[in-house]
């Protein structure tokens, strides 16, 4: 306490740091960050939430037809539901009949069985004459479409009907629920979603390959030339950097493509008779990708490079090591975390590409966002959307954590 | 990376959001479309007449279709799109999930002259547009249909189609003899979706898949294709351009495309006059004049330059063997057809 007025009594004064200012210390830094936390907790953390949300969500069914939803809850899923389920059905539809909820209802169940859209419709509009149908609700329902008398139809309503789902993710990792409720993987022509991850690891991996092959010697080249030619080299590797992602993209088709500038030359000079196909297939993914994300391994290998003093090299010289050996030994470990990070940080980059596949990839080179694009804007399928997103995100969650623990999540990000 | 994607999927409500917390100044009425030539098209028949004579302005917009971005309009209530192209099934989707302004037939001048078949219940055929088989004569002369298309012997080279199971499948079943009337029946079953994609697999190699309209005809411009399936407004547009390239009219699918009212817009009243007037026979007949898609209001149809009609898809002559899109067949069925078709073009 005495300190404390002794503070404020002479402020400004060097006083050994007490408790309280230390609080107060801390509340500044608290208040200085404050500005931070809240913008990444409104664009980061509610957002990636949400989508994490979207992707078990499974309101729609419970919201248009409670009554049934509730039957299904009750019911074994063995053959067809009780009498008082169709009733339930019957009830649900006539109150539901041309509301939203019906339509976000439908489309839900149209993703458990195609069709289901139109039966629902077509069986709200054909109840609302009936008010007691003489022969009970499931012989009437049955009338009205033969799908009412099949298990199948009632097992995809009770699959659906919970507020929670696995749906999406199954899908997006090629399983399904069947109609007994155990898990199986669907059908050979319906399985896209794990060929695709795959291929859109593999296609960040060998990109960060390539760029780490390109990025490493260009790095060390960028820390050794004289400085005049090193900032002529760095605006070079800086260029992609300031140029639209869309432009640099486009500019690779008119290099690339059959009519185009290299296969002009290629054909003059008479090195080939026909055009080679150079965009729109894995090669013109593979250098596009490497174009634009060449900075984004250099940049951290470049920073690691210049704080390794050349001292040491010639340590290792002065004590008999060949140049190669002293490489290998003594410069390479020291690069090491600037290559973690810059591999990370281009591979996680890369998988996440969306704009450029589409534009300079062909039909086999699209990744896993191509399809949380297409069920996001396209269809409004956001829970399948944020299955697919969930899962990537797992996938280099696993990745970072695999790497942090091998070299450390504080040499990657650069604080030892 | 994932997060961005993330922000990318909640952002635009998020984004809305802000906006109209920020913005509480009067709004001009804003009319979207699908861009390029047709938008084109429409800017001269219909925008810049209605606002000269409204004396309003009247902002566009383009977009490539899907009903995401209305759905996140409506969920933040910021709806800022007062009258909307949609193609048939994204408004029968839209409809139900009640993104939409209920159509009022009596609000509407013109609701005697438009074709049944084009009233809807959240909108109002605005022009129907037809997918043709295109090539150039001097290079592959002689296709006659389709089943021409799979002919790799006779015409070798790559061929164009939109990278979607809608109208593709469609398209093989054609080629494959399928006749217009039992085409949806055919595709209904298993073994029709499965011979359609065997027919694919056939011409698979050699199909190089498009996303918008306007890529079809550069790349049959650029000789990248040697025939294509096209819009045939699109086409059109190109030959007047100089091209020469021919439609064939046989087996044309065709659709209409509809002007709808986002459910929220307080713009209602300008928006319902906005639709009358680019529903009326005189603004029809400039529409068609500019860019040959057939049009919605019966009595337009008489009034368009006889050297137009040959070129319009609902001509008598090139209705002959016409395939209409059965559009409540793909509101029920792209869900599973789509999957399977993507899967089948990433092997």
């Amino acid at each position: 306490m005495a300190t404390t007025t002794e503070t404020i009594d002479r402020p400004g004064a060097l006083a050994p740091p007490s408790l309280s200012s230390r609080a107060k210390a801390r509340m500044v830094s608290a208040l200085l960050i404050a500005p931070l936390v809240l913008f990444l907790t409104l664009v980061f953390v509610l957002p990636l939430g949400g989508m994490l949300m979207h992707a078990v969500e499974n309101g729609e069914v419970g919201e248009a037809l409670p009554g049934v939803a509730a039957e299904m809850q009750g019911w074994s899923g063995e053959g067809l539901p009780p009498e008082s389920a169709y009733a339930a059905l019957a009830r649900d539809l006539k109150a539901a009949y041309g509301e939203p909820r019906l339509g976000e209802a439908s489309r839900r169940l149209n993703y458990e069985r195609s069709g289901y859209r139109a039966l629902l419709s077509k069986t709200a509009r054909s109840v609302r004459g009936i008010d007691r149908p003489q022969a009970g609700w499931a012989a009437e329902l049955t009338a009205i479409d033969a799908r009412w008398g099949e298990p199948a139809t009632w097992a995809a309503l009770r699959r659906a009907s919970p507020s929670l789902t696995p749906y999406y993710l199954l899908t997006a990792l090629d399983l399904r629920m069947d109609d007994n409720g155990s898990i199986a993987r669907a059908p050979a022509e319906e399985r896209i979603y794990i060929d695709t991850l795959a291929r859109t690891l593999w296609i960040g991996f060998i990109t960060t390959l390539l760029c780490l092959v390109l990025g490493f010697p260009l790095a060390h080249a960028l820390v050794s030339l004289p400085r005049g030619f090193a900032s002529v080299l760095m605006v070079c590797v800086l260029l992609p950097f300031w140029t639209s992602l869309l432009v640099r993209t486009s500019a690779w088709i008119v290099v690339l493509q059959k009519e185009g500038v290299l296969n002009g030359l290629l054909t003059r000079l008479g090195i080939v008779d026909a055009p080679l196909d150079l965009v729109f297939n894995r090669f013109g993914l593979y250098v596009a990708m490497v174009h634009i994300l060449l900075p984004f391994m250099i940049l951290p290998i470049l920073s690691v490079m210049k704080g390794i003093s050349p001292s040491y090299m010639r340590a290792s010289a002065s004590l008999g090591a060949h140049p190669a050996v002293g490489f290998l030994k003594v410069y390479l470990p020291m690069t090491l975390p600037g290559v973690g990070a810059g591999c990370l940080m281009t591979f996680i980059i890369g998988v996440g590409y969306y704009i450029t596949p589409s534009l300079v990839g062909g039909a086999r080179d699209q990744m896993t966002s191509y399809f949380i694009a297409y069920y996001a804007n396209t269809t409004i399928n956001w829970g399948l959307s944020s299955a697919l997103g969930a899962i990537l995100l797992a996938c280099i969650m696993l990745l970072y954590a695999t790497v942090g623990r091998l070299i450390g999540v504080g040499r990657i990000a650069g604080i030892q | 990376m994932t997060t961005r994607r993330a922000r990318r999927l909640c952002g635009p409500i998020l984004f809305a959001t802000l906006i109209a917390s920020g913005s509480s100044h009067a709004r001009d009425l804003t009319v979207v479309g699908f861009g390029g030539s047709l938008q084109d098209a429409m800017r001269t028949a219909y925008f810049e007449p209605f606002s000269k004579r409204s004396g309003a302005p009247l902002i566009e917009e383009s977009y490539t279709g899907g009903i995401a971005k209305l759905k996140a309009m409506n969920q933040s209530r910021t709806v800022d799109w007062d009258v909307l192209q949609m193609d048939e099934n994204e408004m029968t989707l839209a409809c139900d999930e009640g993104l939409l302004e209920p159509f009022d037939w009596k609000s509407q001048p013109n609701a005697a002259d438009i074709i049944p078949q084009v009233k809807a219940p959240c909108g109002v055929g605005a022009f129907v547009w037809s997918k043709v088989l295109a090539f150039d004569p001097a290079k592959t002369p002689g296709v006659k249909s389709w089943a021409d298309f799979w002919d790799l012997k006779r015409w070798p080279g790559e061929r164009g189609l939109r990278k979607q199971a809608r109208m593709t499948l469609e398209i093989a079943l054609l080629a494959d003899g399928v006749a217009p009337d039992k085409l949806y029946e055919t595709l209904g079953t298993k073994a029709g979706v499965d011979r359609a994609f065997a027919k694919l697999d056939q011409i698979k190699p050699h199909i190089r898949w498009w996303v918008s309209g306007a890529q079809p005809v550069e790349w049959l411009a650029a000789g990248n294709v040697v025939m294509t399936s096209a819009y045939n407004g699109r086409v059109a547009a190109a030959n007047k351009d100089g091209r020469a390239f021919t439609m064939l009219w046989t087996h044309q699918l065709y659709s209409a495309d509809y002007w709808t009212i986002p459910k929220g817009t307080d713009k209602l009243a300008a928006a319902r006059e906005l639709v009358a007037y680019m529903t009326s026979a005189d603004a029809q007949k400039r529409f068609a004049e500019t860019i040959p898609y057939g049009v919605t209001n019966g009595r337009a149809s008489a009034l368009i330059d006889p050297k137009i009609q040959p070129d319009l898809p609902t001509a008598p002559q090139n209705m002959a063997g016409a395939l209409m899109i059965d559009t409540p067949f793909w509101v029920n069925n792209e869900d599973e057809l789509q999957q399977r078709f993507e899967r089948w073009v990433a092997q």
